[in-house]
C-alpha cells in the first residue's frame, strides 16, 4: 500500500454550540482523502455550512480539531489557510470592483505578487468564459458569471483542497454542466474538492465519497456506489403508447397508474425487469420509454434523512 | 506567511483602499475642501476678522492648524468605517477573513487606508489654507508626529466602530455624535483659557484638544497644554484602541460567528 500523505481534511470531535445555545454540530469525525471528490449532503440547516465556516475560520468551533493536509486550523493557521479554496453559497464580493481586480486582490492577501497573480487570473477568467467580461463591474455580471468569478477567485492561490458550498444554485443545465466538466477536470489535475449541494444527481455525477449530515450529526459516510446499493427499491416510470383502460397486474412488481398514458412500477434491488415487460406485452401493454422516478441517490437522501434507514452504518 | 508575502498582503490591502477612495473622489476628496474653504471664509475671514487675536495670534491663524485637524480626523475616521462597514455588508471581508493574512496586517491595512486619505486631505487643506493665511511651521517633528499619531488613531476608530456596527445608522452615530461635538469642543475655534476653571479642567477629557493644541504648537509655538502630556495622552489613546481593535478582529462574534 502506498502512503498517501496527510487526508485533505481530518475532522475530529467537531462540535459547535451557537450563542443562542443552538447546537450546530453534534461531536462529528469526517476524514476526506487527499484528490477525493466528495459529497457533503443535508436538509437545510443539517450543518453543512457550519462545518465550512470552521473548515474556513469564519465559525468558531466550540470543540473539537479540523487539520487541512496535515495542518492544524488553530496551530498551523496560515499554512491551514492556504491549502483551502472556498466558494461560498452567496455572492461575497465587492460587486463595484472589476472581476480582475478582485482576483488580483484576493490573490495578494496569499501574498502572490501581482505579477504572478495577473498571469493566474487570465488562465482561470479564460478558463470559465470570463475574460471577456473582465473589465465590466462586476454587478453587471449573470448569476452564472458571479459563481464562476467566485470560483475563479478559490482557485487563484491553486489550493490543494477547494470547498464549494452549493456553486451551482439557479445555475441553468447548460452551464451547471460546464462547471461539472471544469471540476472535473481540476480534480483529474490534483485538487481535492468537497462539494455541498441541493442537485443529488450533480452529487451523483460528480462525486466519488459522501457523507450525509442531519441535525448536526454524520448519519451516512461512505462512497457513492456504496450508498446507491443501500438503495432497496426503485421507482421506474413507463410511458405506454395507449390509453390505459384498467391497471395492469404483475406478480411481484407493486405497479400504479399515474396518469392515462404512463404507470408508475416498484422495482427492488437486484430484481429484473424483463419478466415485468414480458407480463406488460401479454396484457397488450405497450411500453414506449421507461426512467427513474427521481434520482436514486435523492431517494436515498431522502428515506436517510426520514430516518427510515438505519441511522448510523459507520 | 514569510516576510515578503506577508508584505504583499498588506500592501495589497492599502492600495485597494487608496483606489478605492480615489475611485469614488467626488464624495471622499471635494467635500472636505469645500467645507475648509467654508470655515476659512466665514470664521477666518468674515467673522475673524472682527473677533481679533485669540492666545496671542490672529483669529484666522488661530483657527487655521484646527481646521486642518479636523479634516485629517474626520477623514481618517470616515474612510475606515465605512470602508470596513461595506466590506461587513457585502460580505467581500471574508475575501480576507479566510485568507492567512494576519489580523494585525489587516489591521495596519486599514489604518494606514485610512491615515493615507486622512494625510492626503491634510495637505490638500493647508495648501488651501496658504491661500488665506502666511504661516511657517515652528516645529516640524511636532507637527508631524502629531498629525500621523491622529491620523492613525482615527483611523483604528473608524475600524473599531465598523466592527461593532450593524447598520449604516451605526457608522454614522459616532462621527454625529461623538466626534463632531468633540472636535468642536476640542479647541479648534476657541482657546481653553476663555473657559471657567470647571470647564477647562472638564475640557482636558477630550483628547482632541490635546491633538489640536499640539499640531497648533507645531505651526505656531502656541498652546494650552503641556505638549508633552500631550504626546503621552494622545500615544495611550492610540495603543488602547490598537490592542482593543486587534482583540476584537481576532475574536468578536460580529466577525466570526
Amino acid at each position: 500500500m502506498t502512503d498517501r500523505g496527510p487526508p485533505a481534511l481530518l475532522i475530529s470531535q467537531l462540535s459547535k454550540v451557537y450563542a443562542d445555545g443552538y447546537e450546530a454540530l453534534k461531536n462529528i469525525d469526517l476524514t476526506v482523502q487527499a484528490g477525493d471528490f466528495f459529497a457533503l449532503l443535508g436538509p437545510n440547516g443539517a450543518g453543512k455550512s457550519t462545518t465550512i465556516g470552521i473548515i474556513c475560520s469564519l465559525v468558531r468551533k466550540s470543540g473539537g480539531s479540523v487539520s487541512v493536509f496535515g495542518y492544524d486550523i488553530d496551530k498551523d493557521f496560515a499554512e491551514a489557510k492556504m491549502q483551502i479554496g472556498v466558494v461560498p453559497q452567496e455572492f461575497n464580493f465587492n460587486q463595484f470592483e472589476r472581476p480582475i481586480d478582485i482576483l488580483v486582490t484576493q490573490a495578494g492577501y496569499y501574498g502572490i505578487s501581482r505579477s504572478v497573480a495577473l498571469k493566474r487570473a487570465e488562465v482561470y477568467l479564460r478558463q470559465l468564459g470570463l475574460w471577456e467580461r473582465r473589465s465590466d463591474a462586476s454587478r453587471t455580471l449573470s448569476g452564472g458569471m458571479k459563481r464562476r468569478l467566485m470560483i475563479a477567485r478559490a482557485l487563484i492561490h491553486q489550493p490543494k483542497l477547494l470547498i464549494l458550498d452549493e456553486p451551482t444554485a439557479g445555475v441553468d443545465i447548460e452551464l451547471r454542466r460546464s462547471m461539472w466538466d471544469f471540476l472535473r477536470e481540476i480534480n483529474r489535475a490534483g485538487t481535492s474538492i468537497i462539494l455541498t449541494t441541493h442537485y443529488l444527481e450533480e452529487a451523483e455525477s460528480l462525486c466519488r465519497n459522501v457523507a450525509i449530515i442531519d441535525h448536526g450529526a454524520i448519519i451516512q459516510n461512505t462512497s457513492v456506489k456504496a450508498l446507491i446499493k443501500q438503495l432497496n427499491v426503485e421507482t421506474f416510470v413507463l410511458d405506454v403508447r395507449d390509453v390505459l383502460t384498467s391497471l395492469p397486474e404483475v406478480t411481484g412488481y407493486p405497479i400504479v397508474q399515474a396518469d392515462s398514458h404512463s404507470l408508475e412500477v416498484d422495482v427492488a434491488s437486484g430484481q429484473s425487469v424483463n419478466p415485468l415487460f414480458a407480463a406488460l406485452d401479454q396484457q397488450g401493454v405497450e411500453v414506449l420509454s421507461m426512467r427513474n422516478k427521481s434520482n436514486r441517490l435523492e431517494e436515498l437522501f431522502v428515506s436517510l434523512v426520514e430516518k427510515k434507514l438505519p441511522e448510523k452504518t459507520q | 506567511m514569510s516576510r515578503y508575502e506577508i508584505w504583499i498582503a498588506f500592501s495589497t490591502i492599502v492600495v485597494r483602499e487608496i483606489k478605492r477612495f480615489l475611485r469614488i473622489w467626488p464624495q471622499t476628496l471635494i467635500p472636505p475642501v469645500i467645507t475648509i474653504v467654508l470655515y476659512f471664509l466665514i470664521f477666518g475671514n468674515l467673522i475673524g476678522s472682527r473677533i481679533g487675536n485669540m492666545a496671542g495670534l490672529p483669529y484666522i491663524q488661530f483657527v487655521a492648524p484646527g481646521l486642518i485637524m479636523m479634516s485629517v480626523i474626520t477623514n481618517s475616521y470616515s474612510n475606515v468605517v465605512s470602508s470596513f462597514y461595506g466590506s461587513k455588508f457585502q460580505r467581500n471581508i471574508e475575501e480576507l477573513l479566510v485568507s492567512p493574512t494576519p489580523n494585525i496586517i489587516i489591521l495596519l491595512g486599514y489604518v494606514v487606508g485610512g491615515m493615507s486619505r486622512g494625510l492626503g486631505i491634510g495637505a490638500i487643506v493647508t495648501v488651501i489654507s496658504l491661500y488665506f493665511i502666511d504661516f511657517s511651521v515652528h516645529s516640524v517633528p511636532v507637527t508631524l508626529a502629531i498629525i500621523l499619531m491622529t491620523s492613525m488613531m482615527f483611523s483604528i476608530a473608524g475600524l473599531l466602530n465598523a466592527i461593532f456596527a450593524d447598520s449604516f445608522d451605526d457608522i454614522s452615530i459616532v462621527p454625529t455624535f461623538v466626534l463632531t461635538p468633540l472636535t468642536y469642543l476640542g479647541g479648534v475655534f476657541y482657546s481653553t483659557q476663555l473657559l471657567s476653571e470647571f470647564w477647562g479642567d472638564v475640557a482636558l477629557l477630550n483628547p482632541i484638544l490635546y491633538m489640536v493644541n499640539t499640531f497648533r504648537y507645531g505651526f505656531f509655538g502656541v498652546t494650552d497644554i503641556d505638549i508633552a502630556w500631550a504626546f503621552f495622552m494622545v500615544g495611550l489613546f492610540t495603543l488602547f484602541l490598537f490592542v482593543t481593535t486587534l482583540r476584537l478582529l481576532q475574536d468578536s462574534s460580529r466577525l466570526r460567528s
